[in-house]
């Protein structure tokens, strides 16, 4: 059966450029040795790394690659709160928002766990968005970090980074940013916004899985996670990732360069799915009300009346791949901490467009969504769902 | 060829009936259920049918198979209607089957329930049971299906689906039941299903590591009260009669030479009463809530079981107080309440339904119990 894929903001397919890259790399030397083989493996990763540089405009110096946005996020947070801790031999400050991705929010509350931080978490607003003020409201004297995401990856809620960044610049605090979500139709851009760390997850916008970026500006101390043969300026250790470094950058660059592109054809798919959808009754659309303050690729809705595990059963059985929840360590669907925060409640489904959605696609899953909704709805499937909760 | 759900715990049975059906020519679905909500340092892989090893068992099954896998969260569900009236029916001195309760409440019916309202024309299981039309194995939905025990007898479920209706059996299919347990390990072996070894699980499957009472314990207070033989006399003292149950032999703390069984738990006044084997001896039940898979009441002779693994004994089913009663032609020892009491057909092959125990013959001497939970 031919499946239409609306989940890119899990995982989108593989754009031809990194594919490329990434079989031209596969058989490439040891980048740390000394030969002319080894010389040419590094040409390759320095050569990604001034891409993203390029890309995501900041220096190639600040630029390290990770295994994924878990790792960048973990870097960042537990890397700066544990170089302060040595600088200060204090107990420091974080503060962090309630709808962060987990590989921000579980490293912050390990740190306070075991007494290495003092933690702050930040409400967001009822659409999902962190106010500015909220985040300078919980700050403190020796706040050493703040972790604002730069779009939620449930409700593609952006928040205003330039503004969070000048005022944290003028009070000395750093900023991190989870821009795993965003960097595919947001022009991200590390010296523009001000930010001092920045994450990316390359499987998010056209490279292979397994690949990320973490973003570290000069002057932002950082304490490893990883000790070994101290690449990457002994901030990440571990052989150089030759052929997925190159495949990351090459998939970022051709992204980077499509992007206002398809936030435009997205923005038009989007919406045209939202104004469809929440025509049907018990289906609203959540998240930030202005197009400028949501991801052009997401659209979140809230169906009433349908019970999540009979929504994701019925449509895979017509083909369409969406996100009806995120799943527990057995695989089922859980609340979601991000709605709840968000006082949200309802049976979430996610659509997510990306740089290989078609209009065949969108038109297909609208289809099946206008069908099976109303039909999931009904009475026969809301009685069985009583018997069962 | 069907719409089939199969229930997947992760063990072996569940995968090969998916197997099974797959090679039947069904479009098999996988549905795991996540039912105890234990906590990660007391699951025990391979103990009960909760932990996360398993979710991932049955998932490695289906991707093998190429079928669809999802996992359900019903540990809401499980907590209330299994686990909460568990721990209840303890403290009431009656002794619960929760097999028989998840299959009634949860995992068969109200799984078959919705299955039915996703679109699916029948519900799987690895049930040690099978189904007959007109004498013939069944591999498709429809109405007039029998209940039969296994052919592997050792492994014979058919117990703890008595609660099956003619209606439910209709949209029911069970593959493994023809199949002896050591024919289901070739099968997964052959299929490479990497549980084909894995240990069957006798275990509740939400007290992973069998210490029942441990786990009462955590749920219900200590109530301390006197152990009597028949004639009255106190041999001891216990601390809540939760830790008995009628035809109980071990652990009753008692300093004695003769070999002594709990005959009798009464909540109410919290006495736990000892006595040798001849007073378990038991030749009649009352039963509630009685459930037929053949749509009515048995006429004539039958078989009745009182336990899961237990050897059925010549009866007869007659009116009762309660719904009905079953008269035994020979005792039963150590005949529990809340237990279910399982009517076969006289040839012994048939599980034509069945009931909760909420009354039955008590040692002499004491008058009738019978107590408000069923």
């Amino acid at each position: 059966m031919m499946t239409t894929y609306l989940d890119h903001a899990a995982t989108t397919p593989p754009r031809p450029e990194a594919r490329a890259a990434l079989s031209q790399w596969l058989e490439a030397a040891n980048a740390s040795a000394t030969h002319l083989a080894g010389q040419a493996a590094r040409t390759v990763v320095e050569e990604a790394r001034e891409q993203v540089a390029v890309a995501l405009r900041c220096s190639p110096h600040e630029v390290v690659f990770t295994s994924g946005g878990t790792e960048a996020d973990n870097l960042a947070v537990k890397g700066v709160v544990w170089a302060a801790r040595e600088r200060s031999r204090s107990v420091p400050h974080l503060v962090t928002t309630a709808v962060e991705h987990p590989a921000v929010l579980d490293p912050a509350r390990w740190l306070a766990a075991r007494g290495d931080v003092r933690l702050t978490v930040v409400a967001p607003r009822g659409d999902g968005c962190v106010e500015v003020e909220a985040v300078l409201d919980a700050l403190e004297p020796d706040t050493v970090l703040v972790s604002v995401m730069a779009a939620n990856n449930e409700l593609g809620a952006v928040n205003d980074l330039p503004a969070l960044a000048a005022e944290l610049r003028r009070r000395g605090v750093a900023l991190h940013t989870d821009a795993v979500q965003a960097v595919a139709t947001l022009d991200v851009d590390v010296t523009g916004w001000g930010v001092d760390a920045l994450a990316l997850s390359a499987h998010k916008f056209g490279g292979p899985q397994g690949v990320g970026v973490a973003v570290l500006r000069r002057g932002l101390g950082v304490v490893p996670l990883a000790h070994g043969g101290g690449q990457d300026r002994g901030v990440r250790s571990g052989t150089f990732a030759v052929a997925l470094d190159a495949a990351c950058a090459a998939a970022l660059t051709a992204a980077v360069a499509e992007r206002a592109q398809l936030r435009a054809r997205l923005q038009a798919w989007t919406d045209r799915l939202a104004a469809a959808l929440t025509a049907l009754e018990g289906v609203t659309r959540s998240g930030p009300a202005s197009s400028a303050e949501r991801l052009a690729s997401h659209l979140h809705l809230l169906l009433e009346g349908v019970e999540p595990a009979a929504l994701s059963l019925t449509l895979d059985r017509a083909g369409v791949a969406a996100s009806s929840g995120s799943a527990c360590g057995a695989g089922a669907a859980t609340a979601s901490p991000v709605l709840e925060a968000c006082g949200l409640v309802g049976t979430p489904l996610r659509l997510s467009l990306g740089w290989s959605t078609t209009n065949q696609e969108v038109e297909r899953a609208l289809e099946v969504l206008l069908d099976v909704v109303p039909r999931l709805q009904g009475r026969s499937v809301s009685a069985a769902v009583e018997v069962m909760s | 060829m069907a719409q089939v759900l199969v229930a997947m715990s992760g063990g072996v049975d569940s995968a090969v009936a998916a197997a099974l059906l797959v090679d039947q020519g069904h479009e098999v679905t996988g549905v795991h259920l996540k039912l105890a909500d234990l906590p990660l340092d007391e699951q025990v892989p391979g103990h009960g049918c909760c932990t996360l090893d398993d979710a991932q068992d049955a998932r490695r099954a289906a991707q093998v198979l190429g079928i669809p896998y999802y996992v359900w969260d019903m540990s809401e569900v499980f907590e209330r209607e299994v686990q909460t009236p568990f721990a209840e029916s303890y403290a009431a001195g009656v002794t619960p089957n929760p097999c028989v309760t998840c299959n009634e409440r949860v995992k068969y019916a109200a799984l078959l329930e919705r299955a039915r309202a996703l679109g699916f024309e029948a519900l799987a299981t690895g049930h040690h049971a099978r189904l007959r039309r007109a004498g013939a194995p069944v591999v498709e939905p429809g109405e007039g299906v029998e209940l039969h025990r296994a052919v592997d007898g050792a492994k014979d479920q058919s117990y703890v689906l008595y609660v099956a209706t003619p209606a439910q059996l209709a949209h029911t299919l069970l593959p493994v039941g023809e199949l002896t347990k050591a024919q289901v390990r070739e099968v997964a072996v052959a299929r490479g299903l990497r549980v084909a070894n894995k240990p069957d699980s006798y275990d509740v499957c939400f007290i992973p590591d069998g210490d029942t009472a441990g786990y009462l314990s955590q749920r219900l207070p200590v109530a301390t009260g006197p152990i009597v033989d028949a004639d009255g006399e106190v041999l001891g003292t216990h601390d809540g009669v939760w830790r008995f149950t009628v035809g109980q032999r071990r652990g009753l703390g008692l300093d004695h030479h003769e070999r002594r069984f709990v005959t009798d738990v009464d909540a109410d006044t919290a006495t736990v009463r000892v006595g040798p084997r001849e007073e378990l001896a038991c030749r009649w039940a009352e039963l509630a809530a009685p459930s037929w898979t053949t749509g009515r009441p048995p006429e004539g002779p039958v078989r009745v079981q009182v336990r899961a693994h237990g050897r059925s004994v010549p009866g007869r089913v007659v009116p009762g107080v309660h719904g009905v009663r079953v008269e035994l032609d020979e005792p039963v020892y150590g005949l529990a309440l809340g237990q279910a009491a399982v009517v076969y057909s006289p040839d012994d092959t048939v599980c034509v339904g069945g009931g909760r125990v909420v009354a039955a013959e008590r040692p002499a001497g004491l008058p009738v119990a019978t107590p408000a939970t069923s």
